[in-house]
């Protein structure tokens, strides 16, 4: 059955090593990116999606429905291959001119992870009691300057840990963009693995560098419920 | 609008897209993306129920390991997970594997791994009086716990069940990637084939997968609202 050497030397140093570490970086440049457009586009979402009119909370619906029940790996698909027809000349142009493959992934992963984020910001935004609104209102506040200073400082910090979650799930999703050729850590794992025949020391480093990255960020989340969230708490 | 749609490919590939070349091939398409949701759905209820129970054991060399398991599964893609079966179970079964077995092992680990959390809240949520006074009477731990906490505790995780299905029918698409011949699969074979139809196809696509994640998630909410109503009276 098994007949296998292991040969942990290819994963932890030279050449191949190298490609692993290229494509964390990769995977970490796309998170980043994709988290932090998510985070602005989730808030326009989660506020249209709050509006005062019917026209207005439908199309954010429409927007979050849609995006939320399609995969993401067709999202991907769609970006990638199909997009040229639906997008002015110009986007276009501009998107050729960059590295397409990644801006491709970058915009589905952005637009999948912002119908996600912004329920969790609506959510985190209704939790703050609306007495602090009222009191805001009566204190002479106008609406927009009550949401500024009042409520969205409160609804931002316990918007947070959902907020990491998503990041999580985004590092972990931005391994679909391999099936366009972004050459992200997995499908560098996949490289070293059809290079060496060594599927499992390259799958394991893989996969250990994706745990390593949701135990550190859990850990520092863990800290922030606990210095930030609930100080006084025992 | 640069181009203009067209339509037509869809209207003259629609059969392979729902079915494949089934009954004359191997059934393909949406019909496969549903038998790959469904075969795991199954698997994935009882092992997330099996998983779940194991990681609320009394015993600590029981819950760690399994606690361990599921971090784990939870903490890497589902791609990687997929790669993983698609390497390892050859090399433990000593012979290959077609690939819709190693996708359907793959959504069924990590689908167990997300559906024994459900578990978990959902025992978790039946007050602790409930097992106390099952003991009490003279059952067993595992006895209270299967005939009297498990039936109340299964009730109310339906509708996360049924979340867990469409998050599962979403996944399928990745089988795409180790050449099983589902939706998504289907899709960029016709794209191949006539080059010039790509935002048609995909739109499609998209499509087909909405209506159907679209119903089930209606589903889940109106079992949601019906659970509540039922526990207000």
């Amino acid at each position: 059955m098994l007949k296998y050497t292991f040969d942990w030397s290819i994963v932890t140093s030279g050449k191949y090593f190298e490609w692993l570490v290229s494509g964390l970086k990769v995977t970490l440049e796309l998170s980043a990116v994709g988290i932090v457009c998510a985070f602005i586009l989730g808030l326009l979402i989660a506020v249209l999606k709050m509006s005062h009119y019917r026209p207005v909370r439908w199309i954010a619906t429409a927007y979050l429905e849609f995006f939320r029940n399609t995969p993401l790996l067709v999202q991907i698909f769609f970006w990638y291959f199909g997009s040229y027809k639906v997008l002015p000349a110009a986007v276009n142009e501009w998107l050729n001119s960059t590295n397409f493959e990644f801006a491709a992934a970058a915009i589905a992963l952005t637009i999948y992870t912002s119908a996600f984020i912004a329920e969790d910001i609506r959510s985190g935004i209704l939790s703050i009691p609306k007495e602090q609104m009222e009191a805001a209102r009566s204190a002479g506040f106008s609406y927009l300057r009550s949401m500024q200073y009042i409520i969205l400082p409160q609804a931002v910090r316990i918007t947070i840990p959902p907020l990491v979650n998503q990041f999580l799930n985004l590092a972990k999703n931005s391994s679909l963009a391999m099936s366009i050729g972004v050459m992200e850590l997995t499908y560098q794992a996949r490289q070293v693995e059809s290079y060496t025949f060594k599927g499992f020391e390259a799958f394991t480093a893989a996969t250990v560098v994706y745990l390593g990255l949701s135990v550190v960020i859990t850990a520092l989340m863990d800290l922030y419920n606990k210095k930030v969230l609930n100080p006084h708490r025992a | 609008m640069e181009e203009a749609l067209n339509f037509q490919v869809i209207i003259d590939n629609f059969t392979y897209f729902m079915i494949g070349r089934y009954p004359n091939g191997p059934l393909g398409g949406l019909g496969l993306t549903m038998y790959l949701a469904v075969v795991s759905c199954v698997l994935s209820f009882f092992g997330g129920l099996i998983l779940g129970l194991l990681s609320l054991s009394r015993y600590a060399v029981i819950r760690h390991p399994v606690n361990l398991f599921i971090n784990t599964v939870r903490g890497i893609p589902l791609l990687m997970v997929i790669f993983w079966m698609y390497f390892l179970l050859p090399a433990l079964m000593g012979k290959t594997v077609p690939e819709a077995t190693t996708v359907i092992m793959g959504l069924t680990i990590f689908t167990s791994a997300y559906m024994s959390q459900i578990v978990r809240a959902g025992i978790q949520g039946i007050p602790k009086g409930q097992t106390e006074a099952a003991i009490s009477t003279g059952l067993k731990p595992w006895q209270a716990m299967l005939y009297i906490v498990l039936p109340q505790g299964l009730r109310n995780m339906i509708p996360s069940f049924v979340n867990q299905f469409v998050s599962l029918i979403k996944d399928t698409s990745l089988a795409f990637i180790v050449g099983v011949s589902e939706l998504t699969h289907v899709g960029t074979q016709i794209n191949n084939r006539t080059m010039a139809f790509p935002t048609e196809i995909f739109i499609f696509i998209a499509a087909v997968y909405f209506v159907l994640c679209f119903a089930f998630t209606s589903f889940s909410r109106w079992l949601e609202g019906r659970l509540a109503w039922r526990k207000s009276i």
